[in-house]
């Protein structure tokens, strides 16, 4: 049995959760949805939509808002009971925050960010990327079940989640949650001033990526973006390095764009990165490594020195409108 | 305050990387070596917090012998002493052996708090500091953008997804995930690389390894989601043709 851990916050169902569903069904055994929180049986409810043997409800005071030690203390309470062969959550940062803790609680690891499952000599084997999404790796989890893991946002997909002919039955599972025993006091969670640049509506997006070596460097890039008349962005680790504001950060923890053309320069394609623009229509990658994982991704990809594509780029976009 | 950070030690980001022979790990006898850049970020916040607060910082790495490399650039960017966890097995060791043989070997330090970096740019486990947290019985907050130290407890600022952020409140003694980008990193200065040469770096040898929860059967180079057209040529003549076919295959443009 899969016990497949569906995310909610604030009362509504954060629709990764399906992906998660998805996965679980397609491994062919018989699958269970948690759903943790105080009260969240309208989020049971949509939850049992799904072709599951069960949906659980964990239903607890204590459990709302969110905290890391009040999700470990229940959820490990919850598999010890079910006794599954395999529990699976969505790679989100509070499958993060607390997933790994669980797992150690009861001896285990989390096998993270997975992006498949298959069988082999019987058993399951989990796919993860491993350095930066260069290679990836079949790995193995060790030990008697239960095992655990969470799946890479965006590599199974939500609408491919089997919905059941009737509402899946729905169980109430009692656990004991000391409320005083929960070390973190969580504020209301907010969000930092309305954002200056609106990446998602952009037509055309010049991105640049640590192969722009340093923050002087930044005018080949804008040059090539004015003659394109497209929105520049960043990944990550040009914004850390403030290069570049915050707000022209496309990727996991930036924004997540779908633009008509997007054009990556000497950014290698981490998959933080690559989640946030894969699903642009037209990708070009631009970078001096041939196996940079953006060619994973790329329609067009021009290996060489960006300090001499970039430029004659531009060149080339003037030209063509000269004539 | 004592404030212990975790460092690892990965292959440099531009090392042209190829996996061994064994298909289970990279080839990286020859590799050169860096701080993986999530825990210099780690390892910057310590170094602030100690200067707003006063603090001795430790630098707890876990690694085989090529790791002092990063242990004496951290102590020359100004953590005051080293605790080394010296083996072999752990180049490659998952985030639990990791976290087990740090646990282990920093625990009776009495540290106020533990700081590691969000996620190692190799095996990119994202969950070493928090094991270590439940190992050492320690409140743990993750993802963490700013820190303020209080009577007792901390006040941190956590990303969370989507740009929402959320303060959360936690006893000391508390473990932190620092997210990169949360401050700007310092390098070392001339005198900080002569101090690093007399400051203490206490070598620790782990009595053997926990299980490894899991087992790399196999390590490989991903298959292409799409055929990648690779333009080729001149720089001048690669960029006419992108634009070429970019307006009238791609009709981008």
């Amino acid at each position: 049995m899969i016990l497949v851990i569906a995310e909610q916050r604030g009362d509504v169902l954060n629709p990764v959760s399906w992906e998660t569903v998805s996965a679980a069904q397609q491994f062919g055994d018989a699958v269970k949805i948690v759903v943790a929180g105080d009260g969240p049986f309208g989020i049971a409810e949509e939850l049992a939509a799904a072709d599951v043997s069960e949906v659980l409800v964990v239903d607890h005071p204590a459990l709302e808002p969110y905290t890391s030690d009040g999700f470990v203390d229940a959820i490990a309470q919850v598999v010890r009971v079910e006794q599954p062969e395999l529990v699976l959550w969505p790679h989100t940062y509070q499958t993060r925050d607390y997933a790994p803790k669980l797992a150690t609680r009861l001896d285990r690891v989390l096998i993270p960010d997975c992006t498949g499952l298959k069988t082999h000599d019987g058993g399951r084997l989990l796919i993860r990327p491993m350095f930066q999404g260069k290679f990836v790796a079949d790995v193995r989890p060790e030990g008697p079940a239960p095992h655990f893991a969470s799946l890479q946002i965006g590599a199974f997909p939500a609408v491919s989640a089997v919905r059941g002919t009737v509402p899946a039955a729905m169980r109430a599972i009692n656990v004991d949650v000391d409320a005083d025993a929960i070390r973190q006091q969580p504020e209301k969670p907010f969000k930092e001033a309305k954002q200056a640049v609106d990446l998602t509506q952009a037509e055309r997006i010049v991105a640049v990526g640590r192969g722009i070596k340093d923050a002087e460097h930044l005018p080949v890039v804008q040059g090539l973006a004015k003659a394109l008349d497209a929105e520049l962005a960043a990944s990550r680790p040009i914004c850390d390095s403030g290069w570049l504001p915050m707000d022209r950060q496309v990727g996991s923890s930036g924004q997540t764009v779908a633009p008509k053309l997007y054009i990556a320069i000497g950014i290698s394609g981490a998959i933080q990165h690559l989640v946030g623009m894969k699903g642009a229509k037209t990708i070009v990658g631009i970078n001096k490594d041939v196996d940079a994982p953006i060619f994973e991704v790329a329609d067009y990809g021009i290996v060489g020195d960006l300090f001499e594509i970039v430029p004659a780029l531009t060149t080339a976009l003037g030209d063509d409108e000269s004539t | 305050m004592k404030i212990a950070v975790c460092i690892k030690q990965v292959v440099t980001r531009d090392w042209p990387l190829r996996v061994a022979e064994s298909a289970t790990w990279v080839r990286d006898q020859e590799a050169s070596f860096e701080m993986n850049e999530p825990d210099a970020y780690a390892l910057e916040e310590a170094l602030r917090l100690k200067e707003k607060n006063g603090a001795e910082v430790v630098v707890c790495a876990a690694g085989p012998a090529r790791v002092s490399q990063v242990i004496r650039e951290a102590l020359a960017r100004g953590a005051d002493r080293a605790i080394h966890v010296q083996s072999d097995e752990l180049a490659f060791a998952d985030a639990n052996a990791v976290a087990e043989a740090l646990a282990t070997s920093i625990r009776d330090e009495g540290f106020d708090v533990v700081l590691t970096g969000l996620q190692s740019d190799d095996q990119g486990f994202g969950q070493t500091g928090v094991i270590l947290a439940e190992r050492m019985g320690l409140p743990h907050a993750t993802i963490i953008m700013e820190v303020e130290v209080g009577d007792g407890r901390l006040r941190v600022k956590r990303e969370l997804e989507s740009g929402w952020f959320q303060w959360v409140s936690l006893p000391t003694p508390a473990l932190l995930t620092i997210q990169s980008g949360i401050n700007q990193l310092r390098y070392a200065t001339l005198k900080g690389i002569m101090a690093a040469k007399r400051k203490e770096v206490r070598i620790v040898t782990p009595e053997g390894l926990p299980t490894a929860g899991h087992r790399i059967l196999k390590l490989y180079v991903p298959e292409k989601d799409k055929a990648t057209r690779f333009i080729e040529g001149p720089p001048a003549n690669a960029a006419r043709e992108l634009v070429r076919l970019l307006r009238e295959e791609a009709r981008a443009l």
